[in-house]
């Protein structure tokens, strides 16, 4: 809350202290972005869309998206179309993109690409993604917490890293507080489907899990959750209106504060490629949502505790002893995993039902 | 007992669009007509079924409307194919871009509002013991998918406009010959089809899922076109073939569930794969798969007279 | 109705090349009234969606890159529907095309070899028609319906493409997203033209309308195959049984699927990634009929379906479009080709009959 109106006094500032400056500045520069789905998908491109909006109405600059850009072939003439019709800043908000944004970048040298979770970086591209297995570290305290069964359930797309390392710090934060939960995994291979999100939370329901989290992009689970009664943690955007009572909270991805960060550096002339953000609770970029007034005041003041811990450096949602499924130690205790570890996980830690595919 | 029960609940919501989309369509096929925009005409009753019940607040009308859009739909397909002879699988491909489109304009304004779903389960019924969630513990339209599936049955068979019907999709020039309006006849399957399609596509959005995104069918309507053939053109095989369909694609969900590890994709083809198992077994009998097919499917009728 | 159809006994030539032309005008009118009801000045939009895509040399280098595999996979797929063969899963095909061609590559990676790409290509052709083998066996001996199997095979296809690049084909330094590795140099076909994407599989797309002219020309005489509706009977095909023309029209169509799946990926994409074709299976059967189930009608279809597309995109980039608006203006656009056939076997005259029987 105090960081928007910050945010907001901060804008002020600007306009006044140089509205023609900007305005000037602004006519110059022109934003466009790629979306994997369509902003509707409420979900994962719903949130680039909000930090679309947000770019437009802070710094006044004329934007452009595209939307439903399949991840083959077209991916890499949009974004080429995006350049040479005077995009002087294009962001490519899907893992699929990297290679095109990459060969669209050699053609356009002039022009500056940011590319969404991807890990190739140019002089005129750099790499932004969120550390949202932070808010999963959260999220899981309060199921951990929440879960009367002591399973969770977990709605998963595909066995990549970024995926993997959500469900493990779901666990891991469930069992700081409540060492005798689990979490059921359920694949569904897609990444919105609402048809199938639905059969898979009802799935996880039936098998006795009472606190269902995904990582899928529909809201469908919520409001599963909402008719089964049990609870439900939102993905991507605050999804509390497809479940009022079940919705715990939700891990929102808040582009805004970067896209708008970046906008604002090209006007500048300080933009630089080459770099990647990897941004969490600390620079705004993962956000939680309003908790649910059903939680406990002393469960909602020990999320706040982690999450500030987070925060101040004191928490670290992979801190040693790092105990995978298997029983080996993958980080001794003590130690601190650095980002490369974070970025290829590709095992389950204890607590996690069921074996890793493949 | 209790998590069979629960599968089962969760199979027959996974099943009733299929049902729905797929009778619908046998209806259209059995008078000779092949359609393949049921995704179209699925979505386009989605989103409207979605926008009616949210504005009128009532399911019923909601449902209503989605079948008139899903008809509407097809009577654009039943126009471009009966009165100007239009090639009929280009036209139900270009149904299903044309639906995909238009629903994805009108529900721009739908995106993020959500419903109450469709009240499951039949009151004092669904308490008996063991049996009573089985059977009575499910929303009003499956029922009505299955009292659906009776109807079709009775009408293709036992009624004299359901053998009219039939002679259509057997031999049009014959039905002509002996005063049938072979394009009258068509159009009103052709929009009975629409109206199921229609149908199934809001069960989506308003009782499996309640709220509007767009493409939520998700391929669909695809697989109800693929079980009238599966079901080689017979109403009570699509039942058992929609059900097979979703009850393989519940139960691959609750096998992860319970701890068996198989790369997901593999476990997400099994319900394709065993579609295509099922279909060579029940085609070997050459002179069953003649009796049933329309003769007439997907060809151009126009009376020369 | 005042109006009826009546029988112009034979196909009419000019309203053959008529048609088309009608169509583009109706939707041009449409569209106008469209894009006014919606707000936009329908001159700009219209010029958005038709000519700007195509103003510049990269514009068109794109219109056939993007029409290439869509023309490969038609000229197969309109052999079988000819011979009333419903294969419609040419997107599988594809699928697998792009699969074994991929494989190739990456058993290749950092080699160098003047055949790695002629046996990518090979691999490719033998990947599609693989998969299109199946309905073919399936339907052959087991009188199983094509159409199912083959779009059941689609989806088979997907999930074996997300497996294989979710797991063996990862790319080993790439801290397991689901891509292989970028192919070697010598893995990605020659470009044609330079400075822009047009590769070497344009080429074959148009040999592919060649050869299926020829194949046409020579089995069956006469213009009136060139008009849709008329079923060649399987019987007249040059000696052919039923069965060996089922398994040839499915092996051909599928082969050509894979061989434009191997082009994709070996082209415009240079790696194995999780989505290879975005519809183009599907798109092609449409093409084939608006192309009359002629290789040359279906070259231009396919070029003007392709134009569609990129008239989708410059109208989100330039205009703000919705991409929703790009599905009903295609739609519309198919619905007034496919309507307009008619007058080519039909004239419309008025009707002057009484009470409809």
């Amino acid at each position: 809350m105090f960081k928007s109106v910050l945010k907001k006094a901060a804008g002020a500032v600007a306009v006044a202290a140089g509205l023609a400056a900007m305005s000037a500045q602004a006519a110059d520069v022109k934003v466009g972005f790629v979306y994997i789905g369509p902003p509707g998908d409420h979900g994962w491109t719903y949130q680039h869309d909000q930090g679309r909006l947000a770019v437009e109405k802070e710094l006044g600059v004329e934007t452009t998206f595209v939307e439903n850009v399949p991840e083959g072939p077209d991916a890499e003439r949009v974004i080429n179309q995006l350049a040479a019709t005077g995009h002087n800043l294009i962001f490519t908000t899907s893992f699929g993109y990297m290679n095109p944004t990459l060969k669209a970048a050699k053609r356009h040298k002039n022009v500056k690409f940011e590319h969404a979770t991807g890990y190739k970086q140019a002089a005129n591209v750099a790499t932004y993604s969120g550390r949202f297995y932070e808010g999963r570290y959260v999220v899981g305290h309060i199921a951990g917490k929440m879960t009367k069964s002591n399973v969770l359930g977990y709605i998963a797309s595909f066995p990549i890293p970024e995926v993997i390392r959500g469900i493990n710090a779901t666990i891991r934060g469930a069992r700081a507080v409540n060492p005798d939960a689990t979490i059921k995994v359920v694949w569904v291979s897609s990444w919105f489907d609402p048809g199938k999100e639905s059969d898979a939370a009802k799935t996880l329901i039936d098998q006795g899990a009472d606190v269902i989290l995904q990582h899928t992009d529909s809201p469908a689970p919520v409001q599963v959750a909402e008719e089964r009664g049990v609870w439900a943690v939102g993905q991507a955007s605050d999804m509390h209106k497809f479940g009022e009572k079940a919705h715990l909270t939700a891990i929102i991805d808040d582009w805004a504060p970067y896209y708008i960060e970046r906008t604002k550096a090209v006007m500048d002339g300080t933009w630089t490629g080459g770099g990647d953000t990897w941004g969490g609770f600390k620079t705004g970029m993962v956000v939680m949502a309003d908790y649910n007034k059903a939680i406990p005041a002393d469960v909602v003041e020990l999320a706040e505790s982690i999450r500030k811990g987070i925060i101040d450096g004191s928490v670290h949602p992979f801190a040693g002893p790092v105990v995978k499924q298997d029983g080996t130690v993958a980080v001794p205790a003590g130690e601190t995993p650095d980002d490369g570890f974070l970025a290829g996980m590709n095992f389950y830690v204890e607590g996690v039902d069921g074996e890793m595919p493949q | 007992m209790d998590l069979f029960v629960a599968i089962m609940v969760n199979v027959a919501a996974a099943s009733t669009p299929l049902v729905f989309a797929a009778m619908g369509e046998l209806v259209v096929e059995k008078s000779g007509v092949l359609n393949l925009g049921v995704e179209g005409m699925m979505l386009m009753g989605a989103i409207a079924g979605f926008a009616a019940g949210y504005a009128s607040g009532s399911m019923l009308i909601g449902i209503i409307v989605a079948g008139i859009a899903g008809g509407l739909l097809a009577l654009l397909f039943g126009f471009l194919t009966q009165h100007l002879l239009a090639n009929q699988v280009a036209t139900g491909l270009a149904l299903t871009i044309f639906g995909i489109g238009i629903s994805a304009m009108v529900g721009h304004s739908f995106v993020g509002i959500s419903l109450d779903p469709i009240a499951k389960g039949i009151p004092f019924l669904e308490d008996i013991p063991v049996i009573g969630k089985l059977f009575f513990g499910h929303d009003i339209l499956v029922y009505a998918s299955f009292v659906m599936t009776a109807l079709v049955f009775y009408f293709l068979y036992k009624t004299r406009a359901g053998l009219i019907l039939r002679a259509v999709g057997t031999n049009h020039d014959a039905a002509h010959s002996i005063g049938y309006s072979v394009i009258k006849i068509r159009y009103m399957a052709i929009v009975f089809g629409g109206a199921m399609a229609g149908i199934g596509g809001a069960y989506l959005s308003m009782a499996v899922n309640p709220m509007w995104v767009e493409e939520m069918t998700a391929g669909r309507g695809w697989i109800a076109l693929a079980l009238v053939v599966f079901a080689t053109w017979r109403p009570g095989r699509v039942l058992v073939g929609a059900y097979l369909f979703g009850g393989i694609s519940i139960l691959q969900l609750n096998l992860q569930a319970m701890g068996v590890t198989i790369a997901p994709q593999l476990l997400a083809m099994l319900p394709y794969l065993v579609t295509i198992a099922v279909l060579v077994i029940i085609s070997r009998d050459s002179g069953l798969m003649k009796k049933h097919a329309p003769a007439c499917l997907g060809k151009i009728f126009h009376a020369s007279s | 109705m005042f109006l009826k159809l009546e029988s112009r006994g034979e196909a009419n030539r000019n309203m053959v090349y008529l048609t088309p032309v009608l169509a583009v005008i109706l939707t041009l009118i449409t569209g106008f009234f469209l894009f006014l009801a919606m707000g936009h000045d329908p001159f700009e939009a219209l010029y958005t969606f038709f000519i700007y895509p195509i103003s510049n040399s990269y514009g068109i280098s794109e219109l056939l890159v993007k029409a290439t595999p869509i023309i490969l996979c038609a000229i197969g797929l309109s052999m079988g529907f000819r011979a009333n063969v419903w294969n419609i899963g040419a997107e599988g095909q594809l699928t697998l095309g792009a699969i074994f061609g991929g494989t190739v590559a990456l058993m290749f990676y950092e080699q160098e070899g003047w055949y790695i790409i002629p046996l990518m290509m090979v691999a490719g052709v033998v990947g599609g028609a693989l998969w299109a083998a199946i309905p073919a066996f399936l339907k052959t001996r087991f009188n199983a319906n094509e159409i199912l199997v083959s779009l059941m095979l689609t989806y088979v296809a997907f999930q074996l493409l997300s497996y294989l690049v979710h797991g063996p084909l990862r790319d080993p330094d790439g801290y397991n997203f689901p891509e292989s590795r970028l192919f070697s140099d010598s893995a990605i076909v020659p470009i044609l033209w330079e400075g822009t994407r047009f590769h070497v599989g344009g080429l074959f797309a148009l040999l592919a309308v060649v050869a299926g002219w020829l194949m046409i020309s020579r089995h069956l005489i006469g213009f009136q195959i060139r008009v849709i509706g008329m079923a060649p009977m399987a019987a007249s095909y040059a000696g052919f049984s039923e069965k060996k023309l089922i398994w040839f029209t499915l092996l051909l169509s599928g082969g050509l699927a894979g061989l434009a799946g191997m082009f994709e990926v070996s082209g415009p994409v240079g790696q194995l990634v999780p989505s290879i074709s975005p519809g183009y299976g599907f798109t092609a059967i449409i093409v084939a009929f608006l192309g009359r189930l002629h290789p040359v009608g279906i070259m231009m279809a396919g070029l003007l379906v392709a134009l569609t597309y990129l008239g989708g995109e410059s109208g989100q980039i330039t205009l703000g479009l919705p991409e929703a608006v790009t599905g009903v203006f295609q739609g519309m656009l198919l619905f007034y080709l496919l309507a307009s056939d008619v007058l080519i076997k039909y004239r419309v005259v008025p009707n002057f009959g009484t009470a409809k029987s």
